[in-house]
């Protein structure tokens, strides 16, 4: 019982892991500078491969992906941000290799229109809201004089416990 | 106005329908990576040239100058598309007299050479890239890729795959024609 739920525990482990380790970074890639393979690590997962396009070149097998990652850490040694490093990808292969679309002038349509479509959403919301609120009843659906009074007594009945 | 609003999720559905259709249409490839490079000047490379092949090695300074505009081709005798346009190429040489470079992206010169011995050399210039990091200056997301220059060193126009089909050859050579290629020639 006791190995079964060590073993449980040890499965559940791995699985958690697995995707952590699903890196292409091969051994000789690796910087002996943990920080700044940190960073090339970090980098590498914002940038897309050209061949393979929905991975990243983080993740990518394919041998440009390589070459980029390899780039990408030499840069870095030789002393750049990591925004020069982006800048220098972006000169060369445009916006496209960037996972994450720059915020610019281009980019506004795509960014705020989520956010309009939610404002006009909330808008309408709010205006039904409102106007469920203000709405009066109209004069047909009020009681008259006879009916109040015979809904009173009805109403006092029912405190006495009649029966109806 | 009620009946206007009414009109509403209509004119949503439209527009998203209009979308979809526009995401359809058949010559649209939505893997398509536009290049940063038309209209600007060609990148910054200097490439030694093939080893066992008899022309010179390719850089920047080789690409304006000229009399006219020069196509550039990233090839690799590994890449069996290469194969199939380098018919193409050459008949735009001889033909068309049009100016060819090459950059062999990633290759052994050795099988290199051999592969141009079998086929044919239209180009007038090669350079060996043999790190592959003039493709990556060129942007290039694999081979073969062709890009056309004008006589100022700008990128004109740039072509993915392989140059093979008529549009695709009409494109590049209107391309040409555009970068200063006299019309008759085409």
């Amino acid at each position: 019982m006791k190995h079964q739920r060590i073993r449980t525990a040890i499965a559940t482990l791995l699985i958690l892991v697995i995707p952590i380790l699903a890196s292409a970074v091969e051994p000789d890639e690796i910087l002996d500078d943990p920080v700044l393979e940190e960073r090339a690590r970090e980098i590498s997962a914002e940038v897309r491969c050209v061949v393979c396009q929905n991975e990243s070149i983080d993740s990518s097998n394919a041998d440009i992906a390589r070459d980029l990652r390899i780039l990408v850490r030499e840069r870095l040694v030789a002393g750049d941000s990591d925004e020069e490093v982006f800048e220098f990808l972006v000169a060369r292969y445009g916006d496209y290799v960037l996972f994450r679309p720059p915020w610019k002038a281009e980019t506004y349509i795509l960014w705020l229109t989520p956010f309009v479509i939610l404002g006009i959403g909330g808008l309408s919301i709010l205006v039904m809201l409102m106007k469920l609120r203000s709405k009066k009843p109209a004069a047909g659906e009020r009681l008259n004089e006879d009916e109040e009074v015979a809904l009173d007594e009805i109403l006092k009945d029912g405190k006495k416990g009649t029966q109806l | 106005m009620r009946r206007f609003l009414l009109f509403i999720p209509f004119l949503i559905a439209v527009a998203i329908g209009g979308f979809s259709l526009w995401g359809l249409r058949a010559d649209r490839d939505p893997s398509e990576i536009p290049s940063v490079l038309i209209s600007k000047p060609a990148p910054q490379f200097d490439l030694s040239p093939l080893e066992g092949v008899p022309v010179p090695g390719l850089s920047t300074a080789n690409l304006s100058g000229g009399d006219g505009p020069v196509l550039v081709n990233v090839f690799a005798s590994w890449c069996v598309p290469c194969k199939a346009e380098h018919a193409v190429l050459t008949r735009f040489v001889n033909t068309n007299g049009v100016t060819l470079f090459g950059i062999n992206y990633k290759d052994k010169p050795k099988e290199a050479s051999a592969w141009l011995d079998n086929l044919g050399n239209p180009y007038e210039r090669i350079g060996s890239d043999l790190d592959g990091r003039a493709g990556i200056e060129w942007g290039i997301s694999g081979v073969p890729e062709t890009f056309v220059i004008n006589s100022e060193g700008i990128v004109i126009y740039r072509h993915v795959g392989p140059v093979l089909g008529t549009k695709a050859q009409k494109q590049v050579l209107e391309a040409l024609v555009q970068a200063g290629l006299p019309q008759e020639s085409i």
